[in-house]
């Protein structure tokens, strides 16, 4: 689509500039001034330079959580993803059943996030917890406070049950935002319900799956609450994840400088997977008709 | 409704989404020596001592009622000034566009613990802690970001062409966006609240660190389940319950916008 140029656009986009800038631009600046400094105290604090990146990224620590972290985030996109757009697609489009099913998927989403991996905890107990009993029942020992497999099995489960239904709400409102004339002429050509998901659907679904995808990123790769309640980032480091070790870094050892460093860090890599995903999502296909 | 293969693998997916629900649930209805004494599928001695506590003590009740009064504030606010910045990136070319549309969202990247300390003193500075309006502010730097993406999706799935017409017709911009533009997108404008709502109702830290106790949110009260005693658990889950109900009924109410999708033919 082309688009009219017009730099006065700019009015419609001030508010949202404003209001955005204000909570954004004092704090990260701050941060930006903790990560190149050292800090003693009130009022006493040494200019550093870089000092605290090249510790940061010399951390192996860091890597190890990391690598993790990048696991993590991966396995979630893999799974989500593809789950979240087949169950908008089997979801009842009309009527009733449409909107009960709205509202129970939507369900997980809104407790919070610390109440899920409380809720989790006891949910996954083998004496007390339905799953945990469950998968005792099917004759597997289970307890993934001791196991690092059923520790990230257990994890993945949780964050697959809780932003799933992310993807499915978001998925499920942009197949509701294609004109029923593309299905129409999809039927006079006798398209088979792959070829209209592949040709019509899918390339539909763009802009949400683009954002889903990225919202997903981010979150997954932000994620905190709910594995520090239910493992504490054990059995051992096996679930440490980055903003795990980052609240140790910057509580545990009460050390801004580093923590400041190690957040910007964190940061950029955030701002760079998202600047590719959104890159190639924008592109994927463009070649093709649509 | 039939019964086809697509109706069970959706039923089945709900049944397994619905488990853990219906385990708190079923924690809420049992005292904590029920819930940690042994296992059963259903509250053997159902009490509502639970709910009884969260709605007859303050501490626990008023973190509902500020949760939801800082959450309707930043939801307005969010979809106010989103819809029409979404239109400009969705209709317009204009100077760094494309840069400040992805720095918008860039600001939902920042991991939020180092962060906490100096959005305190800027909201200290305005004066602004402990109010609801501070905790809306905050959540406005991810929720107004994501209202300009999904809306701007939805607005650059609407032909230009309707736009045009209705200038030809001589409209004038606001009422066309009012009366024309804004019913084509009601799926999108649903999606958004939804959102705007989940994610500014289940924000824990930034809002604990903006608040006291006047504006003190749910998620926070909930933090006080723990004690020297331990976990309260039926209490606790008794509150996870509370917690879906309003976000349920937003849900609800943005239902029939969500299904109903693109209305052609207004012009």
């Amino acid at each position: 689509m082309d688009k009219w140029k017009d730099n006065k656009a700019w009015f419609l986009v001030l508010p949202v500039f404003i209001l955005v800038a204000f909570s954004a631009i004092i704090p990260l600046m701050t941060v930006v001034n903790y990560s190149l400094q050292d800090i003693f105290g009130p009022g006493q604090r040494v200019f550093v330079g870089l000092e605290w990146f090249e510790e940061v990224l010399a951390d192996r620590r860091l890597h190890a959580a990391l690598g993790k972290q990048l696991i993590f985030s991966g396995l979630v996109l893999l799974i989500e993803m593809p789950l979240g757009i087949l169950i908008a697609l089997t979801m009842p489009k009309k009527g009733w059943a449409a909107s009960i099913s709205l509202v129970l998927v939507a369900l997980p989403l809104l407790i919070p996030w610390n109440v899920i991996g409380t809720i989790w905890i006891i949910f996954t107990r083998p004496d007390i917890g339905l799953f945990g009993a469950a998968i005792n029942g099917l004759g597997i020992a289970f307890d993934h406070t001791a196991s690092p497999i059923q520790a990230w099995i257990t994890l993945m489960l949780m964050e697959v049950w809780h932003w799933t239904p992310l993807v499915v709400l978001l998925a499920y409102a942009g197949l509701r935002a294609i004109p029923e004339a593309y299905f129409q002429a999809a039927k006079i050509d006798g398209a088979s319900t792959w070829a209209t998901f592949w040709y019509i659907q899918l390339p539909k679904m763009r802009g949400v799956l683009t954002i889903a995808v990225l919202l997903r990123f981010m979150d997954s790769f932000l994620i905190y609450a709910e594995p520090f309640v239910l493992t504490g980032g054990g059995p051992g480091n096996t679930t440490t994840f980055l903003s795990i070790y980052l609240v140790k870094v910057a509580v545990g050892q009460f050390d801004l400088g580093p923590a400041a460093a190690f957040s910007l860090v964190y940061f950029f890599i955030i701002l760079l997977f998202c600047w590719i995903f959104y890159q190639v999502l924008q592109n994927v296909g463009k070649g093709e008709k649509s | 409704m039939k019964i086809t293969k697509r109706n069970l693998f959706f039923m089945a997916y709900l049944f397994l989404l619905m488990l853990p629900i219906y385990w708190m649930l079923n924690m809420s209805l049992k005292t904590n020596a029920d819930i940690l004494s042994s296992f059963s599928l259903f509250p053997n001695n159902i009490t509502f001592a639970n709910y009884i506590k969260i709605f007859t003590d303050s501490s626990w009740y008023s973190g509902y009622i500020n949760s939801i009064i800082y959450v309707t504030m930043n939801m307005a606010i969010s979809l106010v000034t989103a819809l029409p910045a979404a239109y400009a990136f969705s209709r317009y070319n204009f100077l760094g566009d494309r840069q400040m549309f992805f720095w918008l969202l860039t600001n939902r990247m920042a991991p939020a613990a180092v962060f906490l300390l100096p959005f305190f003193q800027l909201y200290s500075t305005f004066g602004l802690i402990d109010t609801h309006i501070a905790v809306a502010l905050a959540h406005c730097l991810f929720n107004v970001p994501l209202a300009v993406w999904i809306l701007e999706g939805f607005m650059s799935g609407v032909p230009k062409e309707i736009d045009e017409t209705a200038f030809i017709d001589g409209y004038k911009f606001p009422r066309f966006f009012l009366t024309i533009f804004i019913p084509q997108i009601r799926a999108g404008i649903g999606v958004t609240a939804f959102f705007c709502f989940m994610f500014s109702w289940v924000e824990l830290l930034l809002a604990r660190t903006l608040t006291t106790t006047n504006a003190k949110p749910i998620a926070a009260t909930m933090t006080r389940t723990v004690s020297a005693s331990g976990l309260d658990w039926g209490l606790l889950a008794a509150a996870g319950i509370l917690t879906i109900v309003p976000g349920a009924l937003v849900i609800w109410f943005v239902r029939n916008n969500l299904a109903k999708g693109f209305a052609m033919g207004r012009v």
